[in-house]
């Protein structure tokens, strides 16, 4: 036991040690998140009332912002992936920060959903056996199954796998191994229901397709890994942790690859849609030109759209993509057109027209934005002190020193020794 | 968290002398015993309920169950909770019923369109009748859709393409009119109505009236998308919602394909003057914020073998209430004989709201 508890601490310790720089970057996140707290207890004291949803459009930004951080999260397994089916050395040596950016998305999906909801404080009436679960009929139900076991299944391998790396042991296959598999599974699985959560309900013909599923994860794979580069090009700068040009090049492939098929399921839709231009088509039509003279969101889906087409297409040129100022920038566009896509060319007009034919614009208040930004500063801070742990971990500056009571950032030979664990992240490399 | 816990800690009698420490470790260990995992949530409501009685009823219900697991006493004890806060609260003596769906009755509407007028008195005994709130904004279950009458011109029967798109009429380089000038403009039937009419009188000459409501589906969309089975469809056909056990996730809302259901945003107000004091538990009493709401065919009334207020309001007869199972029931009458459809019937939901004309 004792080398779990202080793992524990030591992985604790790291995170919330560094540079002044570090400490600025959590002071600014921390405070920004405060104003989640403040948005949280105006909710728990006065409701929904301060945001600008109404009974026509009744789902917002919040959903928004889960349906977009469900794709993030599952889009970790476009390094596992890779890192343990295809056995991509480059990739495998990181792996942690991939699952580190899902626990951290599926924990700000979670807030978003409290925020979402109406009633936070009634939360056990979900909790199976003290309250009603309603499942299988609830696709809600579905997506609150694979989203904690995906946080459940993405906890226990990174922690597992940074703890073997601690104690400088080889990770126990028999254990490990099915964990990863299913886990990869278990990826799709959280986009692909939550496609289903907003499908399949007729009342909503935008939503209401088939496509839906394959679209939320070929944009999840484009936005997600776009995300998961962009932290790889940071924390290669700022860290002693080698990130591999492989592993980085692979990655913008897959985020080309899923760029292209969203753009083309995106032109398929429209396609179907607006050609024989029935009232199921109203929404698409309104988010794309307009419709009686209410054109809000008409500005937003061009911007994603011309965002993900740039970016698309200056990454099918090597030039760009192997150029890693460049592909900062065009994954900053991926990420924010994909973050458009979901939120103001998905979710928000699906509400508009109502079912009954009601045209009404929705813009998230004041408060919801400052909300949103809070949990996103949260998610931030989380995702930065979990990678700055596991970094830690990695690059060997933190390890298990057989001495009770020492300092464990001393320059110790470890009590297991091991080639696993001499504390360069090329090394694991040669297991296989 | 420090000032609830004085709060606790001054209920007590304790020697000035224990160290304050102690004390209010002792307190501490109380009272996470006492509110389990609920510290964070029951610290507010804490805060915000000083009073006692108040606070010891709002705990009370947090804690019940799903309105249909509890036993009969737990309902009794549940219902006269909130007759003693409703009683409190609206200063008139309030009853909460709990009178369960009649064996042998299910519960169906018929709406005659020809006959509507559009006056939206139904609308207003409604709000009158359900206790909804009534400010910003009043919250109606019952909408009027105003439906055009949209007209054709002979001028338009040969302009293939809108003005401006290169295509001249007549013009024979445009191999035929592809689609007719009037598609382009309101005609005949116009579908997109609006529920937002401000007539000097009704009914207005260029339109006619379609009013919707819960449609009391026995396939209900809402009732499936529930993650937590607070709504859920009773014997005698009404869809109803406990409003102690909805989370607000708005499922519902979303999934409805007749815009039926109203969510409390805020915190309802309800002036004491305008409430009604007959209630019924899954009805028309008192609501809170976060939860939904809708029509419950006044089920408060109906299963006391009255109607519907709506129905007793209208004053051109148009709507019709009775028990679907009763071959000579009104409403079975309608079906048998008048001409009749139901709202989006191809969502295959079966509402038991028909609409007819003579």
């Amino acid at each position: 036991m004792f080398p779990k508890i202080k793992f524990a601490i030591d992985f604790f310790i790291c995170c919330w040690k560094g540079s002044a720089k570090y400490y600025a970057w959590l002071a600014f996140l921390g405070a920004l998140s405060l104003i989640f707290f403040f948005g949280l207890y105006q909710q728990l004291t006065h409701g929904l009332i301060f945001t600008n949803m109404n009974d026509q459009v009744s789902w917002g930004l919040y959903e928004s912002n889960f349906i977009f951080l469900v794709g993030v999260a599952a889009a970790a397994v476009t390094v596992v992936f890779p890192a343990y089916v295809y056995h991509h050395k480059q990739l495998k040596s990181i792996v942690i920060i991939g699952e580190m950016v899902a626990i951290t998305a599926v924990n700000m999906v979670m807030l978003f959903i409290l925020m979402h909801m109406g009633r936070v404080d009634r939360l056990w009436h979900l909790i199976p056996v003290i309250g009603i679960f309603n499942f299988p009929n609830s696709m809600l139900t579905w997506d609150v199954i694979v989203l904690n076991g995906y946080l459940g299944l993405n906890v226990v391998c990174a922690f597992y796998y940074l703890y073997k790396k601690y104690t400088g042991q080889h990770p126990n296959d028999k254990f490990y191994s099915p964990l990863v598999y299913i886990s990869i599974v278990w990826a799709l699985s959280i986009h692909t229901v939550t496609a289903f959560l907003i499908n399949t309900m007729p009342p909503r013909p935008m939503w209401f397709h088939s496509m839906m599923p394959i679209k939320f994860i070929s944009t999840a794979f484009a936005s997600g890994p776009s995300l998961i580069i962009i932290a790889f090009l940071v924390i290669k700068r700022t860290t002693a942790l080698k990130v591999e040009d492989e592993a980085i090049e692979l990655l913008s492939q897959i985020v080309t690859w899923c760029l292209g098929l969203a753009l083309f399921l995106a032109m398929s839709e429209i396609v179907t849609e607006l050609y024989p231009s029935t009232e199921h088509s109203f929404s698409l039509k309104y988010l794309l030109f307009g419709k009686h003279g209410l054109s809000g969101l008409v500005p937003w889906i061009w911007t994603s759209f011309t965002l993900n087409i740039i970016a698309f297409l200056l990454l099918l040129n090597p030039k760009f993509r192997k150029n890693h100022k460049r592909l900062l920038i065009i994954c900053i566009m991926v990420f924010i057109g994909v973050w458009i896509d979901k939120g103001m060319g998905l979710v928000v007009p699906g509400f508009i027209p109502t079912p009954i034919g009601e045209f009404a614009e929705y813009t998230p208040s004041l408060f919801e934005v400052m909300n949103s930004i809070g949990i996103w500063a949260f998610g931030l801070m989380m995702f930065t002190m979990l990678a700055k742990g596991g970094i830690g971990v990695l690059t060997g500056e933190i390890k298990y020193s057989c001495e009770p009571g020492q300092g464990s950032r001393r320059n110790k030979e470890p009590l297991v020794c091991h080639p696993f664990c001499s504390g360069h992240p090329g090394s694991t490399g040669k297991e296989k | 968290m420090s000032e609830e816990k004085k709060e606790i800690a001054n209920n007590i009698p304790v020697p000035a002398s224990l160290k304050q420490g102690e004390e209010e470790n002792k307190n501490r260990r109380d009272f996470l015993k006492d509110m389990g995992a609920a510290a964070l949530v029951g610290a507010a409501a804490l805060l915000t309920n000083s009073d006692d009685i108040e606070a010891k009823s709002t705990w009370a219900e947090w804690f019940q169950k799903n309105y249909r697991l509890m036993s009969d006493e737990e309902k009794k004890e549940a219902i006269a909770r909130l007759e003693q806060r409703y009683s409190e609260e609206y200063g008139k003596n309030v009853t909460v019923d709990n009178v369960p769906a009649m064996k042998g009755v299910l519960f169906g509407y018929a709406l005659n369109i020809q006959k509507c007028i559009g006056c939206r008195r139904c609308v207003h005994a409604c709000v009158k009748e359900n206790n909804q709130s009534r400010n910003n904004p009043e919250i109606q279950w019952i909408r009027v859709i105003r439906m055009e009458k949209g007209n054709f011109s002979l001028e338009d029967t040969d302009k293939g393409y809108p003005a401006g798109s290169g295509y001249k009429s007549g013009d024979n380089t445009s191999y035929g009119v592809q689609v007719g000038g009037n598609a382009y403009k309101d005609s005949g039937v116009v579908l997109e109505g609006q529920h937002y009419y401000q007539p000097e009188n009704v009914p207005e000459k260029d339109a006619f009236y379609f009013p919707i409501q819960c449609m009391q589906c026995e396939k209900p969309p809402c009732v499936k998308v529930c993650p937590v089975r607070a709504t859920y469809r009773d014997p005698d056909g009404i869809v109803v919602i406990d409003y102690n056990w909805c989370i607000g996730c708005r499922m519902c809302q979303s999934a409805c394909p007749y815009w039926a259901r109203r969510f409390n945003w805020g915190d309802p107000n309800l002036p004491k003057e305008e409430m009604n004091p007959n209630t019924h538990y899954l009805g028309n009493r008192p609501r809170v914020r976060g939860v939904m709401e809708k029509c419950t065919f006044c089920l408060q009334r109906t299963r006391k073998g009255r109607y519907t207020s709506c129905v007793e309001v209208c004053p051109v007869g148009a709507r019709k209430f009775g028990n679907l199972l009763d071959p000579e029931s009104e409403v079975r009458k309608i079906l048998d004989k008048k001409k009749v459809f139901r709202l989006k019937a191809d969502l295959n939901t079966y509402p038991k709201f028909f609409y007819f004309i003579d």
